[in-house]
C-alpha cells in the first residue's frame, strides 16, 4: 500500500515536470512574433500574422489580409509615443506618392485611448486608413516591443523588412524606401 | 442616537460612492509597463491617471470608470481577472494547484515516515513442508 502511493507521488511528481517541460515547449513554439523581425531582416519573408481590426478612421473593421495583393508598409504607433510624432507626417507622405503604385500605409494604433489617436491622426492630417488594438492583443503576434514599429509587407502579405523604432534618421528612410520598391514591385 | 446612525451610514454610503484615484489607480495595469498604474510612470500611464481623475470629477462610479477603461484596453487592464468566464481560471488554478500540491507533499510524508521494520536476525527456519521434502529426498538417499 505504501509502495502505491509513493508510485502515485512520484508520478504525480513527473507528470508535473512533464506538463511544465511541454509547457514551456509550447511557449517557445508558439513565440514567433519575438523573431519574425529577425527573419524578415535576414530575407526570409515569414507570412505577416492576420488580423481584423477596427476602424479608427471609420464605422467597421479592417482585415489585413484583404489588403493582399498590395504592398503594406504596417506602422503600429501610440498617440503618446513622442518619435511617432516625427514619423507620421512622413508616413503619410510616402502614402500620398506611393499609394497610385499600389501601396497601402496602414496605421495600427495599440495602448492608447481612442479619442486621443483620433486628435492625433488630425493633428497630423493623416489620410491613410487606421486600425485601433488598444489591449495590444494584434502586435503580440508581430513581436513588436516597443513603439513605434514598421513592417514592410509585400504583395502576397509576407514581411519584407522590419523596423524597431522609429524610420526618421536617413539611413533608415533609404532602407524604408528600398523596402517599400522591393514590396512593390514584388 | 438614530441621526448619529443616519449620518454614519450617509458618509458610509457617500465614500463607496465616490472612488478614490489612488485606490484605484493600484486595481488598474498600465498597458505598456504592466505594473500597476501607481507604480509606473509611462505616458500610457499618466494619461489614464488623469483620465480616472477626470472621471471621478464627472462624478463616475469606479466600476464605470473600470468599464470605460476595459472598453479601451481589454481586461488586461485589471489588476485582478474577471471572476467569470476565462478568467475564473485566473483564480482556480492557483487554488488547484495549491491543494495538488497539498495532497502530493502529505502523501510523501506519510510514505517516508513511516517506519521500517528493524533488520532482525535471518530467519533460517525451513519452510514445514519443504523440511518434509528434504527429509523424505535423505531417507530415499540413505535407503
Amino acid at each position: 500500500m505504501a509502495s502505491r502511493a509513493r508510485l502515485v507521488a512520484q508520478g504525480v511528481a513527473i507528470g508535473l515536470v512533464v506538463l511544465l517541460f511541454l509547457l514551456l515547449a509550447w511557449s517557445l513554439l508558439h513565440d514567433e512574433g519575438g523573431d519574425l523581425a529577425k527573419r524578415a531582416n535576414r530575407g526570409d519573408r515569414p507570412s505577416a500574422p492576420d488580423f481584423t481590426l477596427e476602424r479608427l478612421d471609420g464605422p467597421g473593421s479592417l482585415t489585413l489580409s484583404s489588403l493582399r495583393g498590395k504592398a503594406v508598409v504596417l506602422n503600429v504607433w501610440a498617440s503618446w509615443c513622442i518619435p511617432c510624432k516625427e514619423e507620421a507626417p512622413y508616413l503619410e507622405q510616402l502614402w500620398r506618392s506611393q499609394r497610385a503604385k499600389g501601396l497601402v500605409v496602414l496605421g495600427l494604433d495599440a495602448k492608447d485611448f481612442r479619442e486621443d489617436a483620433r486628435r492625433f491622426a488630425s493633428r497630423f492630417d493623416l489620410t491613410f486608413p487606421l486600425v485601433y488594438d488598444g489591449p495590444g492583443d494584434a502586435i503580440g503576434d508581430y513581436g513588436v516591443t516597443g513603439f513605434p514599429e514598421t513592417f514592410v509587407l509585400d504583395r502576397d502579405g509576407r514581411v519584407v523588412q522590419a523596423f524597431a523604432g522609429a524610420v526618421n534618421g536617413e539611413d533608415e528612410r533609404i532602407r524604408l524606401r528600398s523596402a517599400v520598391e522591393s514590396a512593390v514591385s514584388s | 442616537m438614530a441621526v448619529v446612525g443616519g449620518v454614519l451610514v450617509l458618509a458610509g454610503g457617500a465614500s463607496a460612492a465616490t472612488p478614490n484615484a489612488a485606490d484605484l489607480e493600484s486595481e488598474l495595469v498600465c498597458p505598456v509597463c504592466e505594473t500597476t498604474l501607481d507604480q509606473s510612470n509611462a505616458p500610457i500611464a499618466q494619461r489614464m491617471k488623469a483620465f480616472i481623475r477626470a472621471r471621478i470629477a464627472a462624478g463616475d462610479g469606479e466600476q464605470e470608470i473600470k468599464d470605460a477603461l476595459v472598453a479601451q484596453f481589454g481586461t488586461e487592464v485589471l489588476a485582478e481577472p474577471p471572476g467569470g468566464g476565462f478568467g475564473l481560471l485566473a483564480w482556480l488554478l492557483p487554488l488547484g494547484a495549491l491543494v495538488g500540491g497539498a495532497l502530493v507533499i502529505a502523501v510523501l510524508i506519510r510514505t517516508w515516515s513511516r517506519r521500517r521494520p528493524p533488520p532482525g536476525p535471518p530467519d533460517d527456519r525451513l519452510d514445514p513442508q519443504l523440511e518434509r521434502l528434504v527429509d523424505d529426498e535423505l531417507a530415499r538417499f540413505d535407503a
